[in-house]
């Protein structure tokens, strides 16, 4: 059985979520949806010393929206607020190693924009446009 | 001349000859009009010769919208090439052309759900403007505080939006019918909710997402019973199945073109005269006017004191076409051929292990229209893998939220038939839900 879009990687993702659930003493936490089809992620970072400590997310949707967003939390691990300020799409396609098409990628960028609005959050500043334009 | 005696003198031969050939004829007729020949129909509809991912096209999106004969593409095509002007003012020949073209789109819409006088068809952009048309100017003039708007719980949003924002507006109240477990109108509710308050009831035909035909005839009297009005959202029904507006005695219809094999942009609200003729304009400017001085204006008679500016005039032209080509199958057939392929469709999908189908059990009662979830697999999902499989469903909310809340689901997947869908390409799609399955599965 194949499937293009649905790759074993994705659907493992999404039926075994890395990183899913609560993080009590997160320093912060972000939440959006998409109003196209209802998807919902919630982030929760705590951040140390300006680099991601630990993360946890939280959703409900399609394969695509809670895999990427899972495989993202594994990336953003470690990683320094300026670094995932200049995350962006190709980064997200390139975790999921395919292209789902332009009715299925806001899909895929849920997690992305979740993500930065939890780092914006954080840092105190204003959310740039590209940012309110990923979903 | 008789029509025997037209073939005598016309082809030359005897009359026991033409009677025999009359009637072979008219039983070829008889047949033609009593089943459908689908082979024919999809020759007349360009688009399914395309391939989608490499493999024939499945179009089982139809309630969003249809496709569209070549006799409708090409009308459109005609009218730009041969006689693309304005209407109802040019003293031109391509102007008299144009006009005499787009009035006869709207007496064959008349003639088509037996409206009373052509002039109770207003063209629209949409379903959802003829709707809108009728919040705005029958509802700003006629819902006052602490009137009722009853509404069912199986609606489109534009048959919801537009009745909550003049309720918030007049400080009137917005009910909503709700369904049994058949999902079908609870006919408890609507003899409960409407009252003497009531002054509009608005009812979907059929549902966008059930399938249900509602019973609106009954409903409908029960409206009038009580003094309100009543309004029927025929964009499922219409396309689907003869439908009589005056049999069903509604105050109003609305529907769109582009779901009954025309093209989009434009819509048609039907209206009593009598309705029609007290209410203030809706959209104004040019078009609608018969006279304006720096003090005021006033309006031109019915149907044009609502179809202000330059209207969809190559629209108007393929929906005629377009109901012309539905004639041409009868409606009667297109219905039954639809409950034939939704039948055979429903006992399919049903054997599907995990698959939850919502509306009607009884196909007598529902339009071929089929939602339903499968195990786990989110519509979106599904919906992308059916894609790669060259089947176009829809999947989401349908935009039907409030019946999604109540039937306590996120979203559903929806498959909707036409008169050019096949049982094969109905096996085509089953087979690709058992990949589905099979792949969510591991």
């Amino acid at each position: 059985m194949s499937s293009d879009i649905y790759k074993d990687i994705i659907l493992d993702y999404y039926r075994n979520p890395r990183n899913f659930g609560d993080l009590p003493d997160a320093d912060v936490r972000a939440k959006d949806s998409n109003p196209l089809c209802g998807d919902i992620i919630e982030m929760q970072l705590k951040i140390n010393d300006g680099r991601v400590d630990d993360i946890r997310f939280k959703g409900k949707g399609c394969a695509i929206s809670q895999a990427s967003a899972s495989m993202l939390t594994e990336l953003a691990k470690g990683k320094t607020l300026d670094e995932l300020k200049t995350m962006g799409k190709p980064d997200v396609l390139e975790l999921l190693g395919i292209d789902p098409g332009p009715t299925r990628i806001k899909c895929a960028l849920l997690g992305l924009k979740v993500l930065k609005l939890a780092v914006y959050g954080h840092l105190g500043q204003a959310v740039t446009e590209d940012v309110k334009q990923l979903v | 001349m008789t029509y025997l005696g037209q073939l005598e003198s016309l082809y030359h031969i005897e009359a026991d000859n033409l009677l025999h050939k009359h009637i072979s004829r008219e039983l070829a007729l008889v047949e033609e009009l009593t089943s459908i020949n689908v082979t024919r129909i999809r020759e007349d509809f360009p688009i399914l010769k395309r391939q989608v991912n490499d493999k024939p096209l499945v179009y089982f999106d139809n309630a969003a919208t249809s496709q569209k004969p070549r006799v409708v593409i090409d009308a459109i095509d005609r009218y730009y090439r041969e006689y693309n002007a304005n209407i109802h003012r040019g003293i031109h020949k391509l102007a008299e052309e144009a006009t005499v073209a787009y009035e006869e789109g709207r007496e064959k819409v008349a003639k088509f759900v037996n409206a009373k006088r052509t002039k109770e068809i207003i063209f629209t952009r949409n379903a959802t403007e003829s709707l809108n048309l009728v919040a705005y100017s029958w509802g700003r003039a006629n819902i006052g505080k602490g009137d009722k708007i009853v509404l069912t719980i199986m609606e489109h949003h534009s048959n919801i939006v537009p009745w909550q924002l003049l309720a918030e507006e007049k400080g009137a109240k917005v009910e909503f019918v709700k369904i049994d477990e058949a999902g079908e109108l609870r006919q408890d509710e609507v003899h409960e909710l409407i009252d003497e308050r009531t002054k509009i009831v608005c009812v979907a035909h059929a549902s966008n997402v059930l399938g249900t035909i509602n019973p609106v005839k009954e409903i409908g009297r029960v409206a009038h019973r009580y003094g309100a009005m009543f309004l029927i959202d025929a964009a499922q029904s219409v396309p689907h199945m003869a439908v009589d507006v005056r049999d069903i005695d509604c105050d109003f219809a609305a529907f769109s073109g582009h779901k009954m094999l025309g093209p989009t942009g434009i819509g048609v609200l039907y209206g009593k005269s009598e309705q029609l003729e007290g209410m203030p304009p809706f959209l104004s400017g040019g078009e609608m006017i018969r006279e304006v001085h720096t003090t005021g204006a006033s309006w031109k008679d019915l149907p044009y004191k609502f179809e202000a500016g330059t209207p969809n005039i190559s629209g108007a032209i393929g929906l005629g076409t377009a109901v012309d080509y539905l004639c041409g199958i009868g409606m009667r057939n297109v219905h039954d051929y639809e409950k034939e392929i939704t039948s055979y469709a429903l006992d399919r999908i049903k054997h599907v292990e995990g698959v939850v189908i919502y509306g009607p059990v009884d196909v007598a009662h529902r339009v071929g229209v089929v939602s339903f979830n499968l195990g786990d697999i989110h519509p979106h999902d599904l919906a992308s893998i059916l894609d790669e499989e060259g089947i176009a469903i829809r999947s989401g909310h349908q935009c039907a939220q409030p019946l999604m809340e109540f039937l306590q689901v996120p979203a559903t997947s929806r498959a909707s038939f036409y008169i050019y869908n096949t049982k094969e390409e109905v096996d085509v799609f089953v087979d690709a839900l058992e990949k589905a399955r099979k792949l969510f599965a591991r």
